[in-house]
């Protein structure tokens, strides 16, 4: 193991890594911490992993029946039940990768006090995590989907796919930013709850984007559209619902189901996205050095 | 001779914040008050330790001593000045050594030599020895949480040592193991020294210090106050307390 004589060692500084590129490159050590998540978690419950499926699924029955049934949006959305669950595991998905990247350092304190890693190995693996519950949500998705009459289509696929990354790039970036910020004020976490209860109806995953457009002025329905969020809720219907209502533009009400300025709102959603993710990093190597005597 | 560890004119300062709730910062910018005091731990601190030297770093409690070796461990970073290592840092600061509580000493064996530097298979090669090492193979799976401050102690060493570290910083760390324990760990201390690694020794213990080192650093209030032959140093250090 002593792979050279110290004298050909590099002097290096401690405690500067390459922030999140270093991630990559520590997969094993990615992996293990993923796992310790997992573990963790469900320690102590009988349940565990089905956890994953009896909120997702609860939550949809309740939105379902008190939106879908009792407020009628069943009659003006076909599939009503596709549409709402493809939106809800993209919310699900977010909420869960945000609230958790945000926590991760404190959860962790007993390490990062102790020894040095690249700390943006919690956030990361918190993403991870959100991502391991949501693919089982997915899994349920495209099977109502498949009986709904839907059948895949690559673009749709791919819009679907650019939607889950334009989350993931989001979330790791605001849970960076919220997470550094957490560890010197915890009034963070309690922003984030808010963020997140928000999000789901600042999106159009429980009713459809035309009836914010017929009330909302023009530039705070711009605002609307250029939420991050609300194109990859949009990806997804147009991945996963639109092809179950057989690719019918118009709904029953005669509006238009999927927004036709879709792409070029998924572009600036990704680009969006980015700038969050780089700021959050910037910010969080700025404060990470201070990380330890807080904690 | 090549340093192993540079320490130049590091300063590190702590912010002691009195209060956090909103309605205390507002009443502290109202009156005036300083939101936060700070303290410097460690002021304008320079030394190098080469290769195969053991440095003791003496002091009294809240001289810096930790701090110190949590700059170096890069777990903290300085405010000013400069830290540079060569090669891989092993640290056991504070009778703690990045465990997790909630993972099993068999969990945390592979995570902590995972963050010390070691690939998948060199742990899976070395996990026996670890255990051995440690001697506690009775506890390897129950949570660390309730491990008693020696069994974490013996198996944060066996870790640190067989993660074969370049720089090894060892902080106070003897003193919570029994006799024959100690014994083990000085002796594969030892063998480290044989080996060219560079180590810094934080003890209380002078005597085990006065045995191990070849060169001492006193630090008061954070300050160097001197840095030569460890028995020296350990004179100071006693007759400005007697």
């Amino acid at each position: 193991m002593a792979d050279s004589a110290p004298g050909s060692l590099r002097l290096t500084e401690p405690g500067h890594g390459r922030g999140l590129f270093d991630v990559f490159t520590q997969r094993y050590l990615l992996k293990l911490i993923v796992r310790k998540e997992l573990r963790i978690r469900y320690r102590g419950s009988i349940l565990g992993m089905l956890w994953s499926y009896v909120k997702p699924l609860t939550q949809f029955l309740v939105f379902f029946l008190a939106m879908g049934v009792f407020l009628k949006l069943r009659d003006t959305v076909p599939d009503y039940a596709i549409y709402l669950f493809s939106g809800m595991i993209v919310m699900n998905f977010f909420g869960e990768a945000f609230t958790n990247a945000t926590r991760s350092l404190l959860w962790n304190a007993p390490l990062i006090n102790k020894i040095y890693l690249p700390r943006e190995l919690f956030p990361v693996a918190s993403l991870w995590v959100a991502a391991v519950h949501f693919f089982p949500q997915l899994v349920v998705l495209l099977v109502a989907a498949v009986v709904s009459g839907w059948r895949p289509r690559p673009l749709e696929l791919a819009g679907a796919v650019l939607g889950f990354v334009i989350v993931a790039v989001l979330a790791l970036g605001l849970g960076l930013l919220f997470g550094a910020i957490n560890v010197f004020y915890r009034d963070a976490e309690n922003l984030v709850e808010l963020i997140v209860m928000v999000a789901t109806w600042g999106s159009p995953v429980l009713y459809t984007w035309n009836l914010v457009r017929d009330v909302l002025p023009t530039w705070a329905f711009w605002l609307y559209q250029m939420n991050p969020l609300t194109a990859a809720v949009e990806l997804f219907h147009h991945g996963f619902w639109f092809g179950a209502i057989e690719r019918t533009g118009v709904l029953p009400n005669g509006q238009t189901a999927i927004p036709e300025s879709l792409w070029l709102q998924a572009g600036g959603a990704l680009l969006i996205a980015l700038v969050v993710l780089a700021a959050g990093e910037a910010l969080f190597r700025r404060l990470e050095g201070r990380f330890a005597q807080e904690l | 001779m090549t340093a192993a560890i540079v320490v130049e004119h590091v300063k590190k300062k702590f912010t002691l914040r009195h209060n956090r709730s909103f309605k205390e910062l507002a009443m502290a910018v109202i009156r005036h008050q300083s939101i936060a005091d700070t303290f410097l731990a460690v002021n304008d601190v320079t030394f190098d330790v080469h290769t195969g030297e053991t440095l003791g770093l003496l002091g009294l409690n809240g001289s810096g001593k930790s701090t110190l070796l949590k700059l170096i461990s890069g777990v903290l970073t300085p405010d000013s000045g400069a830290i540079l290592t060569r090669g891989r840092v092993a640290g056991l600061i504070e009778v703690g050594a990045g465990f997790h509580p909630d993972l099993t000493g068999r969990e945390n064996v592979y995570l902590n030599g995972a963050i010390l530097g070691m690939t998948e298979k060199q742990i899976e090669a070395n996990f026996r020895n670890i255990v051995d090492f440690s001697e506690i193979e009775k506890f390897i799976d129950t949570e660390v949480k309730f491990y008693s401050s020696g069994m974490f102690l013996r198996l944060a060493f066996s870790v640190a040592v067989y993660s074969d570290p370049e720089v090894f910083l060892i902080d106070e760390i003897l003193a919570v193991g029994d006799e024959p324990f100690q014994r083990k760990c000085l002796d594969r201390i030892r063998e480290l020294q044989g080996e060219g690694r560079a180590l810094i020794v934080v003890s209380h213990d002078l005597n085990m210090v006065a045995g191990l080192c070849d060169r001492g650093v006193l630090l008061e209030q954070g300050k160097v106050r001197q840095d030569g032959p460890i028995d020296d140093v350990i004179k100071t250090l006693r007759d400005s307390h007697l």
